[in-house]
């Protein structure tokens, strides 16, 4: 619309393989970030599949015990690391600058080089598998010593990896900060910013507050195993649960890292298929930022059983208690933007549906959990696995599938096949389920996690699991079927496909011009796409 | 086919009775202890909640779904903000966590806070066993996953407890307030048997305590609750508890027998009589690493066959069984006989020709 000037014209792609590689357009390396993050979706995947056709029946059938370790350990970081974070860090790189009326990133070649190093990360993580003695197999925790003095030497490829992974996440968000910041259209206040732009600038924060932490204690464990401290090693003046602390004081924000920017898109896709404004904006906001706040407060609630004297697990159990408030408010305030709306339930709708729903029983057995008594029964059983599966997969993945179904049209000018997405969506929503509501009973029963091998009561449930789990991967195929399906043969669509939709992006033509904004949005403009108006 | 039975048997199971759903295991034990049960009723507590505020929400999700369809003819009303409404909605979830959080802190004061124990009992967590020591009563020994377990893991025919039965129950009196001070020789394990409700975090050179009064004899089961490398699933825990008398002429037997054990290590053995008590002793101990054909995992856990501290002198074996080396643990809780029985193992099968050693070597080694 605005946008398009004449400028573009000689200003487009480079053509040919150099263009992903030199790019420093926020599109092209959104893009390229969502592809990365779909391939190590399936390595991570493909992981999965190993774990639970292993645990499909009791005793050992495919592998020994230390080749599962190393399964469970590379599932877990692939998944985070690899396909969660770059999943919502490109859809930030394509959505926000068209969302604040920006021409692209603040800093775009910082953003090729944050997107360029993951691949390398990603390859030096995966080539432990083929190293003598094995990929790292204590767990994605990798709590030490287990992690140092009993690990294996793939540990310090591990170590590494881990480092470039916080480079990148570390430049990514700051990046995001300059652009939400300095390039949001001057017209465009910061209450004005859509939730998903809101989200991410809090998130951020966060990954500059945690990523440092992490780097930190990676850094700690490659002096103790290489170069003779003893910052984990009671015989040398250390403490392991040190390590723990450190850990989790990343690893809290960290799970909010992942969850933040999925409320925000389902905060954009609930109201366009209620055709009704989000209700409660501001308090979505703040009750995102004290969400972000009290993350970095709760740390501890990963470590009841560490040996913390009861006033610390006292604090820790109020503190968490606490988060409930925050997420409670965004649950009703999703649920009062519906009330009296006039919904349809295109495929976003019913992700984004079911993601209100599943996140909400995540979000319970997550309140189950902080009840420090009650969680002396509950921890390292597979009841913590269920819960984390609910807010990571049918939480933050959910949010991903629903954004790229919902912003596709955007991306490439064309629209899925609607039957085939909910065909796809319903499969994956009744295997989901399958798969993870069983491990609450699971764990309640007494089965720890990170076992490959169970005893007999634990069968029928574990046998159920992992047949929920074989269905839930085939989805995925189906899943990239019906994404290239819509970039090679969708129906060509308009600028606005959800009519009811609100956002500077949708202003934009479909697919949105190489460069786009290169004049700001006026105010009026502003106003008329709000979300909260 | 046998599994469609057996997915049939959860339906019904789902449908039928209480002590049905006991079988399977859907919820969290109740236990035989105060505490366990405590934790039970407060688990149960927050549970309900959850329900009650699921009810509200998703009851008004489905209604939404159901009433406001655009295919129904809703007309979408245009309200977006309403201040007393999000003070309702953060003010009752306060409200709730409170009530919550009484009961709560409640039981884990109660939980943590002991004053005066009747005895204590000292466990440490080994890769991959447990070792329990009665300081009181002077006598102490290593718990391993029972041989009729380890049989199994690549049988189908499952023995009764597969995986939660081992060689030396940890054997406790009931009704005496027992203390745990629990830690471990080499990384993070975790002792939990979940009807004592008593799940702590052994944690290497520091020690964590605990405490249970059990009410009820019997055989309660758990397992390690903290990765703590290849076998963390293959070390069960088991719990006899018996009488108090029960628990006296226990203690007197394990005395005469560690007074046996020290006897023997005075004798000089035969080289057939270690080989046989070395070979048990391996398999218990060692092959969760070296492999019970003594192979190994290259570059993890380096093989016995051909290796120059098996077959090299004996001075540099003893050192590293006694005392450990890196990833390797300390194996000084074994006693003189049975140290020498498997050190001459190792040395003498897997295809090896090191020296045999004797219970006095060991002796002299410490």
């Amino acid at each position: 619309m605005n946008n398009t000037a004449a400028h573009d014209d000689h200003h487009g792609p480079e053509k040919g393989l150099l263009r992903w590689i030199k790019t420093t357009n926020h599109k092209d390396i959104g893009t390229l970030y969502l592809w990365f993050a779909f391939a190590m979706l399936i390595v991570g995947g493909a992981l999965a599949m190993g774990i639970r056709a292993e645990l499909l029946h009791p005793g050992l059938q495919l592998m020994d015990p230390h080749f599962f370790n190393q399964l469970t350990t590379m599932h877990g970081l692939i998944m985070v690391f690899g396909a969660i974070m770059p999943a919502m860090v490109g859809l930030g790189n394509w959505l926000i600058p068209m969302m604040v009326g920006a021409p692209d990133m603040a800093l775009p070649r910082l953003n090729n080089w944050s997107f360029w190093i993951l691949p390398f990360a990603a390859l030096i993580l995966v080539s432990t598998f083929f190293m003598e003695g094995g990929a790292p197999a204590f767990g994605w925790t990798f709590y030490a010593p287990l992690s140092t003095a009993f690990a294996p030497d793939s540990t310090d490829f591990f170590i590494f990896a881990v480092h470039l992974l916080g480079f990148s996440s570390i430049m990514g968000a700051i990046n995001i900060i300059a652009t939400v910041l300095n390039m949001r259209a001057p017209e465009m206040r910061l209450m004005d910013m859509p939730l998903f732009v809101w989200t991410w600038l809090i998130t951020s924060f966060l990954l500059i507050g945690a990523m440092p932490v992490l780097a930190g204690v990676v850094t700690m464990m490659l002096t103790d195993r290489n170069f003779g401290t003893a910052f984990f090693d009671a015989t040398g003046g250390g403490d392991p649960v040190m390590f723990q602390h450190i850990f989790w004081f990343f690893g809290h924000p960290e799970v909010y890292i992942m969850i933040l920017p999925a409320f925000g898109i389902i905060s954009h896709i609930l109201p366009t298929f209620a055709r009704k404004p989000l209700f409660g904006y501001s308090s979505m906001v703040y009750a995102t930022a004290s969400i972000a706040f009290l993350s970095y407060i709760v740390w501890a609630h990963h470590m009841f059983l560490t040996g913390m004297p009861v006033a610390g697990e006292l604090y820790f159990m109020y503190a968490t208690m606490l988060i409930a408030v925050p997420t409670g408010v965004k649950v009703f305030n999703w649920v009062a933007t519906m009330w009296k709306g006039s919904l349809t339930f295109e495929a976003p709708m019913l992700w984004a549906l079911s993601f209100v729903f599943l996140f909400t029983i995540g979000g319970f057995s997550g309140l189950m959990l902080g009840i420090a008594p009650a969680d002396i029964q509950y921890h390292d059983t597979y009841f913590v696995v269920a819960h984390f599966h609910y807010v990571l997969v049918t939480g933050s993945l959910w949010a991903i599938i629903a954004a790229t179904l919902y912003w596709l049209p955007k991306w490439v000018g064309k629209m899925y096949n609607e039957k085939l997405a909910k065909i796809h969506f319903w499969w994956a929503m009744i295997s989901v389920n399958v798969l993870f509501f069983p491990q609450h009973f699971l764990g309640l029963a007494g089965m720890p996690r990170r076992i490959p091998d169970y005893s007999l009561q634990f069968a029928d449930f574990n046998w159920i699991s992992s047949i929920g789990a074989f269905a839930f991967g085939l989805s995925f195929i189906l899943f990239a079927y019906l994404v290239v399906d819509c970039i090679r043969n969708g129906e060509p669509t308009n600028e606005r496909p959800w009519y009811s939709a609100k956002g500077l992006e949708w202003t934009l033509g479909s697919p949105a011009a190489y460069h786009s904004f290169n004049t700001p949005p006026s105010r009026a403009q502003i106003l008329e796409e709000s979300q909260h108006s | 086919m046998k599994k469609l039975l057996s997915l049939t048997g959860i339906s019904t199971a789902l449908m039928s009775s209480k002590s049905a759903l006991a079988e399977y295991g859907l919820n969290m034990t109740q236990g035989v202890t105060s505490t366990s049960q405590d934790i039970y009723d407060l688990h149960m507590l927050i549970f309900w909640v959850c329900v009650v505020i699921g009810v509200v929400v998703f009851g008004a999700i489905f209604y939404s779904i159901i009433s406001f369809r655009k295919s129904q003819g809703a007309k979408a009303a245009h309200f977006h903000e309403s201040t007393t409404v999000e003070l309702i909605w953060t003010g009752i979830p306060i409200l709730i966590l409170i009530a919550m959080a009484i009961p709560a802190s409640k039981v884990l004061i109660d939980i943590e806070i002991l004053d005066k124990a009747d005895m204590t009992v000292k466990i440490t967590g080994h890769q991959w066993k447990w070792q329990y020591e009665y300081p009181e009563h002077d006598i102490g020994y290593i718990s391993n996953l029972a041989q009729t377990s380890k049989d199994a893991i690549k049988s189908d025919n499952k023995p009764e407890n597969y995986l939660l039965e081992v060689d030396n129950p940890l054997v406790l009196p009931v009704d005496t307030k027992i203390r745990f001070l629990i830690t471990s020789s080499d990384v993070i394990h975790n002792w939990w048997v979940p009807e004592l409700a008593v799940k702590q975090d052994a944690n290497p050179g520091f020690i964590n305590d605990s405490w249970t009064e059990i009410a009820k004899e019997g055989t309660y089961r758990g397992q390690c609750a903290e990765l703590c490398g290849k076998d963390h699933g293959f070390m069960p825990i088991v719990v006899e508890a018996v009488s108090k008398d029960a628990f006296a002429a226990w203690v007197a037997v394990q005395k005469a027998e560690d007074e046996a054990a020290t006897a023997s290590a005075t004798k000089t053995w035969s080289e057939e009589e270690l080989m046989a008590s070395g070979e048990n002793i391996y398999n218990a101990n060692c092959s969760g690493c070296h492999q019970k054909d003594g192979s190994g995992i290259p570059g993890v856990f380096p093989a016995m066959s051909g290796s120059d501290i098996t077959n090299g002198p004996a001075a540099d074996h003893l050192d590293i069984v006694i005392n450990g080396k890196g990833g390797m643990p300390a194996f000084k809780m074994l006693g003189d006989s049975d140290l020498a029985a498997v050190i001459t193992y190792e040395r003498r099968a897997f295809g090896n020709n090191g020296s045999v050693v004797q219970p006095s070597d060991v002796t002299s080694a410490r």
